[in-house]
């Protein structure tokens, strides 16, 4: 049961988007994600949401793969979805041009803006009250985290977790002249990785073979059951220490000696396809936060 | 000799290294090791569990320095600081446990990660990839995650890492202990065929008996020292001295031996089941 889990969410293929330099897939997406939140307008959302399908359809990711990966978060969109339509009550302004057309005699139409009122409530039950700017605000949120998702989503579907790290390392090298250790937080990034599956094996044997000498990890309340980890635990932590110590020795005869003076396998380049990737989105987000 | 003659890939002069106890105690692992390997060689160091053996295989890595003697690898001291990384460079190791060796989480990296390390240059380093991938039969599994592989196939992986430093010796510490049947045999022809034909020199360390058989010299190590060298024949047909060190011989040597204690004796100590039929055919009258 434990070992079938996938490392991330990587999903390998060879097209255009996967082939971009991870940094410049980290940079788009923190574009993106700053984007998402300063876009105020229903048609800038539709534009941008058009704009990751593209990108998705590109990399070959099924609209299906990337609507799954909202859904872990779907409980955290719908309860501030549900906390701003009741609790948020400030008025909020749109664009003048949106496609959402309100009644002119519930709001304030300026040459550039559509200011929707505090006081322009659409049900009032007693003291349960849904303003229209709430509920403006609450899809504006969900619209936005939903978005935040899917974009984020499309970088770790197209590129390996090495790939990421090795992507976080070019992108804070800078920072490395400030003494801060870069390379060996992405190698212990890139290690842990590499030890999740072969702990998840190891946790696997010793919880059969704890449940063998009657150990139960099932049943109980919850303190039972954290107090039943114990015969787990311990083991489990005293072999990943044996394994770091050897791992350090194996890492040392072939010769590992920190960053200084290291190659890459993959040295990463950018290409042709990053920049046009980069001014592409770089223009349109503008646009977007310009003027919608 | 060193000197004049063809230099050593190893030679130890009498190595000596204990490691420290809680306590203030010692536990002597090494008390004088003498050896001498010569290029090209392909040697077993056999010896039961605590005898020191892989304490030594450690030494040639420079994972560990004598505290007392001499080691040299290939003419360089270890004592020296300044030879380290040349050394490591020069003087590959392949530890028992595939798992705790591997470091990233895709094959290729992780064959790339010692020259990346040595600070070849990219295009060599994907040329060296794929030559030590073909080296140890896993072409075509480059792309692969390791843990999806079998233990064979991992310290196969292992192997081919190691190769990718282009070293000129090759030490094994128990590389097959961890392994099934079939793993120990994929791992044992590979390390054959660098013998062969690659040539680098091989220090096999290892408490199976079989493996030793087709090495040319095998060392036996007791307790710290070296307690009989010579070829497998030879080493196999000291019975005292291997029940000294605690070691079991193959199958094919035990028989030989019962075959001698009801008065058949065959002309030579046979090592593998091969040499045994040989042996037992050739006292066969011709008809």
């Amino acid at each position: 049961m434990l070992k079938n889990i996938t490392l991330g969410q990587y999903f390998p293929a060879d097209t255009p988007i996967h082939r971009l330099d991870p940094r410049t897939k980290i940079i788009l997406a923190l574009v993106l994600l700053i984007t998402v939140f300063v876009v105020r307008s229903f048609l800038g959302f539709a534009v941008f949401a058009v704009f990751i399908l593209i990108a998705a359809g590109m990399a070959r990711v099924k609209l299906r793969v990337l609507m799954r990966s909202v859904g872990p978060l779907l409980f955290i969109i719908i309860l501030t979805f549900i906390l701003n339509i009741f609790f948020s009550t400030a008025p909020i302004e749109l664009r003048r041009f949106d496609i959402l057309q309100l009644p002119a005699d519930h709001v304030e139409i300026t040459d550039q803006t559509v200011t929707v009122p505090a006081d322009w409530y659409l049900v009032s039950w007693g003291a349960l009250k849904i303003s229209a700017a709430g509920l403006i605000r609450a899809l504006f949120i969900a619209i936005r985290l939903t978005l935040l998702i899917m974009a984020t989503s499309l970088l770790t579907l197209t590129t390996s977790p090495m790939q990421l790290t090795d992507g976080l390392e070019g992108l804070l090298s800078p920072l490395a002249k400030l003494h801060f250790p870069v390379h060996e937080m992405a190698m212990m990034m890139s290690i842990a990785m590499r030890f999740i599956p072969t702990l998840i094996d190891e946790t696997d044997r010793i919880m059969k073979a704890q449940t063998a000498r009657g150990a139960d990890f099932d049943s109980g309340n919850i303190f039972r059951k954290a107090k039943n980890m114990v015969p787990l635990l311990v083991p489990l932590f005293v072999s990943a220490f044996k394994r770091a110590d050897e791992l350090a020795l194996a890492m040392e005869a072939r010769c590992y000696r920190g960053g200084e003076g290291r190659t890459r396998l993959h040295q990463p380049r950018m290409h042709a396809g990053d920049i046009v990737a980069l001014i592409i989105t770089l223009a349109l987000c503008t646009a977007l936060m310009i003027w919608l | 000799m060193s000197s004049v003659t063809k230099q050593s890939a190893i030679a130890a002069k009498n190595v000596r290294y204990a490691y420290a106890l809680e306590d203030r105690d010692v536990k002597t692992a090494l008390k004088g090791v003498n050896l001498e390997v010569e290029p090209g060689e392909f040697v077993a160091i056999l010896g039961h569990n605590g005898s020191g053996k892989s304490t030594f295989a450690k030494q040639i890595n420079v994972l560990l320095r004598p505290q007392d003697g001499e080691l040299r690898v290939l003419g360089l001291d270890t004592a020296d600081e300044a030879n380290t990384w040349d050394i490591r460079s020069h003087a590959g190791m392949v530890f028992q446990n595939p798992d705790n060796q591997i470091v990233s989480t895709i094959v290729e990296e992780d064959v790339a990660f010692g020259p990346e390390n040595l600070g070849v240059p990219p295009d060599e380093i994907r040329t060296r990839v794929t030559e030590s991938l073909k080296a140890v039969g896993l072409e075509g599994f480059e792309q692969r995650a390791p843990n999806m592989l079998s233990g064979g196939q991992k310290q196969r992986e292992a192997i081919a890492g190691v190769l990718a430093m282009h070293p000129d010796i090759i030490v094994f510490d128990e590389p097959t202990a961890m392994l099934d049947p079939q793993g120990r045999d994929e791992v044992m022809q590979t390390i054959r065929r660098l013998n062969r034909e690659q040539g680098k020199t091989i220090v096999l360390i290892t408490h199976y008996m079989e493996e030793a058989a087709d090495c040319d010299r095998v060392f036996v190590m007791t307790d710290g020292r070296i307690t009989d060298e010579g070829t497998p024949g030879e080493v196999f047909s000291h019975q005292d001295k291997l029940d000294e060190a605690g070691l079991m011989p193959p199958p094919a040597t035990q028989i030989a031996r019962g075959l001698a204690d009801a008065g058949i004796s065959l002309p030579e100590t046979p090592v593998t089941t091969t040499q045994l039929v040989d042996q037992i055919c050739q006292l066969l009258p011709k008809t």
